[in-house]
């Protein structure tokens, strides 16, 4: 399994496909971080008066981590979209299910890689806050919070698009259904203003968006994390099923 | 394991009833085959007969729907991991990845395989010379070329010492030097190993393999060791060519004629039973009844001939597509 993950991440790290998302991440964030840099300096003198206004991390981190979830909700299927449609398609699949690793091992293995992978990813992004310690001091538990959100969040995009990608021997069908996927989901949230109660509460429940939220607040529910384990743990399910399933029944 | 004495007596796969349907279409019907080690089976068949799909299940990236398979006294649908270790497989399509030199490649699947990162180095020291691919170690797969791709391909298939290898189609593609080259490795594994080659270049089993089964439609047609085929290949016929032949009643009465064939004006085909159809007994009959001698040249009948005859009489009458024998 960690084999398979190694070699995921390595092959990854050979196609300039993974340093190209990882300089356009880093760019499109260090722009937002800038820019709500400037902002705090702003606000800075008015929010000096209020009693329990927002500090340092929650006006320039918790807006940075926001983007970082939209940007990496974009960039994700690209990621994802190889894992298992282009081993199907260049029938390096045969050597993986005739080696002696069940299913599971493989499934998790490229999850694993990919993980490792975005962890790289986010760990860059985690580290522009840092900056901020030259002129003020942060506060670490909301940075943690959020740090978890994202981490728990991309490992929810990956599971889906670990999913997509067994689907098909394609991998542009596995990234465009995975986008779609992740973008509904997270758009969900809409569909809660409108419509009946029950349905509203249910698609604001679903949503990715809504649980990552509370998260970047600081405010660290265990429904949320849940939230996020289930999600990544029944795509890892029916990924494995799927492959499995392929070599069973027609 | 180092008991050579036990070990050619061993069977390492055995499969009993193997049928795989795809929706109503029975790629593979109850078809059962054995490999003892130290032999090279031959699994010969036209295109679309099922040879890829029963690779796949003895291999166990494809489930049949019924039937059993052991590899080396383990049960492969019931303990995979345990049998999979004995094996060693290389599909039509070798399973390279592009963008990895052919040593990480080799070093992934001796990991894949579970062997010890110590144990991997040496194997594939090994296996590089063995396949020839000394010089090749540290450049991408990509960019080698076919034949040395399939190396890799044979390399990882042999690299942790499976029981079992399994080769389909290993020689496509490939120049007739390399082609001659993976013969011999082919024939070399067969000692210690059990080999199945899945092919349809005739040539190519009747150069390596021990022992021969055709499948035709799904279903097993012929199951032959080198000495039945031998046999079967073994009648001779002679082909000659006569100015002014005798009735063709006459030509059947000589000794041990099994079948006379008229080909066209002038030349005729006999086929004789084994120990009969000596070629200069025939020149002397002919010389001395004057029958106008021109031609003679003796045939024999080879496997190809067998494989037409058993793979084709069926499709010829249903009007299908004649196999395609290369």
């Amino acid at each position: 399994m960690l084999s398979i993950a190694a070699r995921e991440l390595r092959s990854l790290f050979l196609s300039p496909l993974a340093w190209v998302i990882l300089a356009v991440v880093q760019a499109i964030l260090a722009y937002v971080f800038l820019i709500q840099v400037e902002v705090f300096l702003q606000w800075q003198p008015r929010l000096a008066g209020f009693p329990g206004a927002p500090g340092l991390t929650a006006i320039v981190v918790a807006p940075v981590f926001h983007t970082a979830a939209i940007v990496l909700m974009l960039v994700t299927p690209f990621l994802t979209m190889r894992l298992l449609s282009e081993e199907r398609r260049s029938g390096t699949l045969a050597l993986l299910l005739s080696a002696p690793v069940s299913v599971a091992s493989i499934v998790l293995g490229k999850f694993l890689g990919v993980m490792a992978f975005l962890g790289c990813a986010l760990i860059l992004v985690a580290l522009l806050p840092f900056w901020l310690l030259l002129g003020g001091s942060l506060d670490f538990g909301l940075l943690a919070a959020g740090f978890l959100g994202l981490v728990l969040l991309v490992a929810a995009f990956s599971a889906a698009g670990l999913f997509m990608s067994s689907l098909t021997a394609q991998p542009t069908i596995a990234a465009v259904s995975t986008f779609g996927l992740l973008l509904l989901l997270w758009l969900l949230d809409w569909g809660s203003t409108t419509g009946a109660q029950g349905a509203g509460e249910l698609f604001g429940y679903l949503s990715l968006l809504t649980h990552f939220e509370a998260l970047l607040q600081g405010i660290f529910d265990t429904r949320d994390v849940l939230y996020y384990l289930i999600f990544t743990a029944l795509f890892l399910l029916l990924g494995i099923w799927r492959l499995d399933g392929e070599r069973l029944a027609p | 394991m180092n008991n050579t004495a036990s070990m050619k007596s061993e069977t390492l796969v055995s499969a009993a009833h193997l049928s795989r349907y795809f929706g109503k279409l029975a790629a593979v019907d109850d078809l059962s085959l054995e490999l003892q080690r130290g032999e090279v089976l031959g699994f010969l068949g036209p295109n679309g007969a099922g040879k890829t799909t029963t690779m796949q299940m003895l291999c166990g990236t494809l489930a049949p729907s019924t039937g059993r398979i052991s590899i080396a006294g383990v049960d492969l649908l019931e303990q995979p991991r345990l049998a999979k270790r004995q094996l060693g497989f290389l599909p039509e399509q070798p399973p390279l990845y592009r963008e990895l030199t052919a040593d990480e490649f080799l070093h992934y699947c001796g990991r894949l395989r579970g062997m010890s990162r110590a144990q991997t180095g040496d194997a594939v020291i090994r296996v590089k010379g063995r396949c020839g691919l000394e010089s090749s170690g540290s450049r991408l797969i990509a960019n080698l070329s076919k034949g040395y791709q399939q190396r890799v391909g044979i390399a990882q298939a042999i690299l942790h010492r499976p029981a079992v290898v399994v080769l389909d189609e290993p020689t496509v593609g490939l120049d007739p030097i390399q082609i001659r080259e993976i013969r011999d490795l082919i024939r070399e594994l067969g000692e210690d190993h059990g080999v199945i080659l899945s092919t349809h270049i005739l040539p190519e089993v009747q150069a390596v393999c021990d022992r021969v089964q055709i499948i035709h439609q799904g279903r097993l047609v012929l199951n032959e060791n080198r000495e039945q085929l031998a046999r079967r290949t073994g009648q001779r016929v002679l082909r000659l060519g006569l100015h002014r032949p005798p009735a063709q009643e006459v030509l059947g009465a000589l000794a041990g004629v099994q079948q006379v064939e008229a080909l066209s004006e002038g030349h005729w085909r006999l086929t004789f039973s084994t120990d009969h159809g000596d070629a200069g007994e025939l020149a002397a009959r002919a010389a001395a009844e004057d029958w106008g001698l021109f031609e003679l040249v003796s045939e024999q009948r080879s496997l190809e001939e067998i494989f037409v005859e058993l793979t084709c009489g069926e499709s010829y009458a249903e009007n299908e597509v004649p196999a395609e024998v290369a």
